[in-house]
């Protein structure tokens, strides 16, 4: 028992997930059970990202996991490929790509994986206006990103002022504030809405078995449950004559 | 058995008894102890774990491509577009972890009952021996899906022979087959680790196995149960292995391959500590993770070899130091001169000294897969030694406690008050 103990302990004792740069995470709300918000995220990803990052080991036709047919998928999401049973290759040419941002955009297949969830949806939603970089944009979980904010028309365009602040006892604390310089065409509440979506969907495009593995687990559980019992018997009814 | 079978057993039997007589010597007539605990679950365990590790290795052989362009995209491949490929992939990422966890609790159990006592020298050396293969085998495996971890925690490893005196440069440079870990690597890592080091492993578990049934088990009391033997010559407190121990031993496997598959199926990452963030990043050799730790089976020792300061602007001591911190287990038979082997009948020096190891273990794996600087640093005037990491000087007592354990055991445990032991077993 004390064993069990000692490897819960182990499994429960994760580590802290701190942000680069100290900017802290907000929670993700995303959702891999609801399927509205994973095709929103895959219409977003298409129409926003898929210009620069491919996610060149998802099969569009992998999408029929979120409740779409073979044919919507071929009329409303495949830009960058012509038949559905290829991968979401980007179209934007890696060499290129590497002269203009100084980097390659990273291929975005397994980036909730690394990254994970929390970090992306604070990430995609903490651009900020920088004269200083080449892009003109700036990032608060990720300073001095290559990439520019491929979303501001949607989010429009904020600053950010980080200054340093030490309270009573000497400990310094950087506090943040944020300025909108002009409106984007949706919402925050909205905008936090589509990034919600789009994480969902980078999320499940990092492990598209995970839903059917869940299920899988509790079926086999089950059924692993009800043979303990079995082996456990067969045990007690071999051992009653050990004295 | 019909009449038929049994000819067909018959027929087979007069032209090969080896097998009966195998099946005899090691399962229906070996007589272990009646008295096995929870911790004798997990010699038994490492052998499924095995089982487990070579069949989904043999699926994952079938679609995974050892090569550096091809690797990382071939393991995403398993995970997305071969049928059931998550699962052989998850069984096997899982069962890298489990392999070690039961290991460590079967060697654990080895301190509890003094198991690599006198007369099981050797069943202990084999089973450290299979430990040893066990890590480098793990090694080799980490570096095939050929993410940022795997490469920079191949590249750091390979890099430690690199500290050794005079050969070093040669020898790492030997083992990588190139000047940087490459493809060169990959492929050599990956022929040891599909073939070379499962067959070394599989021959050390028949001479670890064959080795513990010529001298018989030991048990939660430590005494010898082959002292006191009835009328047919077989142990008063021993009891057929099978059918006994095989229909325990099989709860036992349900059971864990329960928590086996809840880690699997639910929680297959385990906070990055089964898998790591940073191995979902494709290898870059121009670009160094800002924190290499290496998988928590391996931390406690790495945390030794951060621990121990350079000398000379040498590294070569750490490295030795993490050496001799495993192969010191080799030595632990004749390091322990307690009377008694369980720890049913010794004093309060054992217990202490084992309760205090356990924590050092525990505390160093952690640090293992942190970086120096979790704990924060001490005042300026606390430099001393190149650093005020508070973790480092952690690591560095709990380095010292983790050598004094084996170095002071021919003391503590030869000065240490023992109880009587009873002539049989007790429960």
């Amino acid at each position: 028992m004390k064993a069990l103990f000692f490897i819960c302990a182990l499994l429960i004792a994760l580590p802290g997930v701190a942000a680069e740069g100290g900017y802290r995470l907000d929670k993700s709300p995303n959702d891999p059970r609801d399927l509205v918000s994973l095709q929103a995220g895959a219409r977003t990803f298409v129409n926003y990202c898929q210009g620069c990052h491919g996610a060149q080991y998802m099969r569009f036709n992998r999408l029929t996991d979120l409740g779409l047919t073979e044919a919507q998928i071929q009329d409303y999401l495949l830009f960058s490929a012509e038949k559905v049973g290829e991968t979401m290759k980007t179209a934007m040419p890696q060499k290129e790509a590497k002269a203009w941002f100084g980097v390659a955009p990273p291929d975005l297949s397994v980036i909730a994986r690394s990254r994970g969830a929390d970090w992306l949806y604070t990430y995609l939603r903490t651009f900020y206006r920088d004269p200083k970089t080449a892009t003109g944009w700036n990032n608060a979980v990720f300073p001095n990103v290559g990439m520019p904010h491929a979303l501001w028309t949607l989010q429009g365009e904020r600053t950010l002022e980080a200054t340093t602040v030490k309270d009573p006892e000497g400990h310094e604390e950087v506090q943040y504030k944020w300025s909108q310089l002009s409106p984007g065409s949706l919402t925050p509440i909205e905008y936090d809405a589509l990034t919600r979506d789009l994480v969902n969907f980078l999320v499940y495009m990092g492990e598209p078995a995970a839903t059917s593995r869940r299920a899988i687990g509790i079926v086999v559980l089950f059924v692993l449950g009800v043979v303990f019992i079995f082996a456990w018997l067969l045990k007690r009814e071999y051992w009653k004559d050990v004295k | 058995m019909s009449g038929r079978l049994m000819a067909l057993w018959n027929w087979f039997d007069s032209r090969m008894p080896t097998v009966r007589e195998q099946w005899n010597q090691h399962a229906a007539e070996y007589y272990a102890p009646k008295n096995f605990n929870f911790w004798y679950y997990f010699g038994a365990l490492s052998g499924l774990v095995l089982v487990i590790q070579i069949v989904s290795g043999i699926f994952l052989t079938m679609n995974y491509k050892p090569d550096a362009a091809l690797a990382f995209g071939s393991v995403e491949y398993i995970m997305r577009d071969v049928a059931g490929g998550w699962i052989i992939r998850y069984v096997h990422s899982t069962g890298a972890s489990a392999f070690f966890v039961v290991v460590y609790l079967h060697m654990f159990r080895g301190l509890l009952y003094g198991s690599y006592k006198q007369p099981r020298e050797l069943v202990w050396i084999f089973g450290v021996l299979i430990y040893l293969t066990l890590m480098g085998e793990a090694f080799f495996g980490y570096l095939l899906p050929w993410g940022q971890m795997s490469y920079w925690g191949a590249q750091v490893i390979v890099n430690l022979f690199g500290s050794v005196p005079f050969i070093g440069p040669d020898l790492s440079l030997w083992i990588r087959g190139d000047y940087v870990v490459s493809d060169a690597t990959l492929n050599r890592f990956y022929a040891l680790h599909v073939i070379a080091f499962p067959l070394v492993l599989l021959g050390l578990v028949v001479a670890h196995i064959l080795a513990l049934h010529d001298v018989g088990s030991n048990n939660p009391d430590g005494v010898e149960i082959k002292k006191h033997k009835d009328a047919n010559g077989h142990p008063l407190d021993g009891i057929p292995f099978h059918p006994y121990y095989t229909v325990k031993d099989l709860a036992g496997a349900v059971a864990f391959l329960a928590i086996f598959c809840f880690v699997m199926f639910f929680v297959p990452e385990v906070g990055g500590y089964f898998l790591e963030d940073n191995n979902f990043i494709p290898a870059d050799p121009l670009k160094t993770p800002p924190h290499i730790a290496p998988v928590w089976y391996f931390t406690p020792y790495y945390s030794i070899l951060r621990a121990v300061p350079p000398i000379l602007n040498s590294q070569f001591p750490g490295v030795l130091a993490m050496g001799v911190a495993v192969l010191i287990l080799f030595f632990l038979p004749w390091l322990d001169r307690s009377p008694v082997k369980s720890i049913r009948y010794r004093g309060g020096y054992w217990k202490g000294a084992l309760a205090l190891f356990v924590v050092v273990f525990f505390v160093l794996g952690y640090l293992g897969t942190e970086p120096t600087t979790v704990w924060g640093q001490f005042a300026d005037k606390w430099d001393i030694l190149d650093t005020k990491d508070v973790a480092t000087w952690v690591a560095r007592v709990c380095s010292v406690l983790y050598f004094l354990f084996f170095f002071l055991m021919p003391w503590y445990t030869a000065a240490d008050r023992v109880k009587p032991v009873p002539d049989r077993v007790t429960s």
